[in-house]
């Protein structure tokens, strides 16, 4: 019941004897993700938290099987790490990493085309299916099994959405963040038509925010294809013009990328977008509810 | 990161773009020997500062003698430029750029930026130079031409060749608008700009291709390899707390309102930003701490925020997640007491050990009002201005 990754996903941590992965190494395997090796050039031979420690992405594949990666590589060698990644052959990598300079990036993508690899991020909070593995940042005790996809451009709003969720009892079926930066692997469409074809999502929550045209075109998507009711936010309404907000891609410029032209978009594609962001789970609650999805365990 | 014209054409003639001869003063009493410099008989004064819209806003004069340029210089030098792009406080002028005039043909623009959709450079020309692209992209689409560039091969002579006959340049200048443009790309590539705009890109009377203007930005996080831009920094140009901020790891930026906000993670900083606004009340900055909101981070995030007098009330906003919140909840009680605050604060923590946290707060001896929701603690210090 989830998209992308599961009880089944083996994943390497890139990057794991550095300090933020060590600690992020301990609380994914606390959560029950299925850490099978580890990536630090130099450092093969060694263990952390129990997980050995290979030299490089095609020995710890060999050795140990896994099938996905998330990297917490510092921004100067980041891109690198997605390249060894892609070139091991995994079915997902996640980069976590902040601050990867675009033309990197954008040779990364390129690199990218044809290969089966997907990669999430980078500058995202990674991808959590409640219950079964988390690979990424993200608390794991604000999640709850069930049936709501979420996806999103931030990583702390989303905890945010989340939350409001899980306090109704609605829980998420896979929760993604594809991350702040204008190049990255996975957009909104890819996790959309993947929410739209599994059987065990009954509805979605888009979260983006100011910048650049996903939003846009993931609704004209949804229009089109999404068989499943979607609830949206924007981030930035009151966010000035030109302004770099936090994120590398959260920014208007020239005119363009702006909260309403977003919101006008979702909601002439028939999402039905929250007002402010302490009502995402209450709209999420109103769609369940329009369309006969409302269960139960959930409460209002 | 932003530079002056100046820099960017000192740049772009590294890389064998023409630009016409210039001199830059900092003082009126150089102004005279600047235009003997140049040798020509007609020159431009033009204030360098980070803002566009300069011309019509009084920054960039035609002189036809060397009393002019004195004339000009003297009227441009230190005095504040208010355009639409400086805001209403408008930008002193502190630099000059003295360049010969040139004889202009045809104007034209040419720029290289990222297309986001297609998550590649974008080289974009168009025969209507000298107004703003988003302007011509308005009024005349049509007139806009785009070449995508594949990262692998960089960008194609034959694209620059197509651009250069969309565009209409004359067909005897077209080999020399094509290096430009190769030239202009190398540029954008070995020193990771995020932008590159040539505007107007100019004709001569004497069959000249020159970037009679230009403006690059920089790509902050490739600054670390390219420390030859950094040196371009020019401090004066930006917002004051905005780089204290980005000194201590903090991202912040300065609003209009009167409510200060501190919060962990950019979506969730916007976020608060609207429900401020949602409940009629006036966000006075943008604050990210980070994922990491330590106790230095949170005082010096309180510093900033109270350096700021149209400040009445502060909103915190902590996601926590993973972080405990004792720890947090110390960290601004600490934070509070260093900085002798007095404007009402309202707390919303969330994540491990919250009510510990919780209690923490309550039991200071410092006003501080804690919610347990972003709903309820927009709302109560909205109505806590009021």
């Amino acid at each position: 019941m989830s998209i992308w990754v599961d009880k089944n996903t083996k994943l390497i941590v890139q990057g794991i004897t550095g300090k933020t992965a060590q600690y992020h190494t301990k609380q994914m395997l606390e959560y029950g993700t299925k850490i099978v090796s580890g990536v630090t050039p130099g450092k093969g031979g060694t263990k952390v938290e129990d997980v050995p420690v290979f030299d490089t992405v095609e020995q710890a594949v060999i050795e140990t099987q896994a099938t996905a990666s998330v990297i917490y590589v510092p921004a100067k060698f980041a891109a690198d790490a997605i390249l060894e990644a892609v070139d091991a052959g995994l079915d997902m990598v996640i980069c976590i990493t902040e601050h990867i300079p675009i033309n990197d990036m954008i040779k990364v993508k390129r690199y990218m085309e044809g290969k089966k690899t997907r990669l999430i991020g980078p500058n995202c909070p990674g991808i959590i299916t409640p219950g079964e593995c988390k690979i990424g940042i993200m608390p794991g005790y604000i999640h709850k099994e069930g049936r709501i996809g979420v996806v999103s451009r931030s990583g702390t709003l989303t905890y945010e959405a989340v939350h409001q969720l899980t306090e109704k009892g609605i829980g998420q079926s896979t929760a993604v963040g594809i991350g702040g930066d204008p190049v990255n692997g996975t957009d909104f469409v890819d996790v959309l038509k993947a929410f739209n074809e599994d059987e065990n999502t009954d509805a979605v929550v888009m979260i983006g925010e100011i910048g650049g045209t996903a939003e846009e075109k993931a609704s004209l998507w949804i229009k089109e294809n999404m068989k499943k009711p979607v609830v949206g936010f924007i981030g930035g309404q009151t966010a000035p013009k030109g302004k770099r907000m936090g994120h590398a891609g959260a920014i208007i410029s020239g005119g363009k990328g702006t909260a309403d032209e977003k919101i006008k978009t979702m909601k002439n594609c028939g999402i039905s977008v929250a007002e402010n962001p302490a009502v995402i789970g209450k709209a999420l609650a109103k769609a369940l509810k329009d369309n006969n999805l409302w269960r139960a365990e959930y409460e209002d | 990161m932003n530079i002056h014209e100046y820099q960017a054409k000192e740049l772009l003639r590294k890389y064998n773009i023409s630009v016409p001869k210039g001199e830059v003063i900092n003082k009126m009493e150089d102004a005279e020997m600047a235009a003997w410099k140049i040798e020509s008989d007609i020159a431009v004064v033009k204030a360098q500062i980070h803002a566009g819209g300069r011309g019509k806003a009084g920054g960039i004069k035609v002189a036809k003698s060397i009393d002019e340029v004195k004339a000009y210089s003297k009227e441009i030098l230190g005095k504040k430029l208010v355009t639409h792009q400086t805001g209403p406080e408008g930008k002193e002028v502190k630099t000059l750029l003295i360049e010969e005039g040139c004889d202009i043909e045809k104007e034209y623009y040419l720029g290289i930026t990222l297309d986001r959709e297609a998550s590649r450079l974008t080289m974009i020309a168009s025969e209507e130079g000298g107004t703003e692209i988003e302007e011509v992209a308005d009024k005349s689409p049509e007139k806009i031409f785009k070449e995508v560039i594949d990262p692998v091969v960089g960008l194609a002579e034959y694209q620059a060749r197509r651009l250069c006959f969309n565009i209409n340049i004359p067909t005897k200048l077209i080999n020399d608008t094509v290096n430009l443009m190769m030239n202009l790309y190398q540029c954008f590539m070995e020193k990771d700009c995020s932008l590159a705009e040539i505007n107007p890109l100019v004709v001569t009377g004497d069959n000249r291709v020159m970037a009679l203007d230009a403006k690059l930005n920089f790509d902050e996080n490739s600054l670390y390899r390219n420390k030859d831009i950094l040196e371009y920094r020019d401090l004066d140009e930006e917002d004051e707390k905005e780089v204290e901020a980005s000194e201590h790891g903090l991202s912040y930026i300065s609003l209009d309102g009167n409510i200060g906000c501190m919060v962990n993670g950019a979506g969730l900083a916007m976020a608060t930003m609207d429900i401020i606004k949602f409940y009629g009340g006036e966000p006075a900055n943008f604050l990210d701490v980070g994922g990491g909101a330590s106790e230095e981070k949170v005082t010096n995030a309180f510093k900033i925020i109270l350096s700021d007098d149209r400040v009445k009330g502060i909103f915190v906003n902590i996601f926590g997640g993973i972080m405990k919140c004792n720890v947090i909840a110390k960290g601004i009680v600490k934070a509070a007491k260093e900085v002798n605050l007095t404007v009402p604060l309202v707390v919303r923590l969330e994540g491990t050990n919250v009510s510990l946290g919780k209690e923490i707060l309550d039991d200071s001896d410092i006003n501080i009002i804690t919610v347990t929701s972003m709903d309820e603690g927009a709302k109560k210090v909205v109505e806590l201005i009021k």
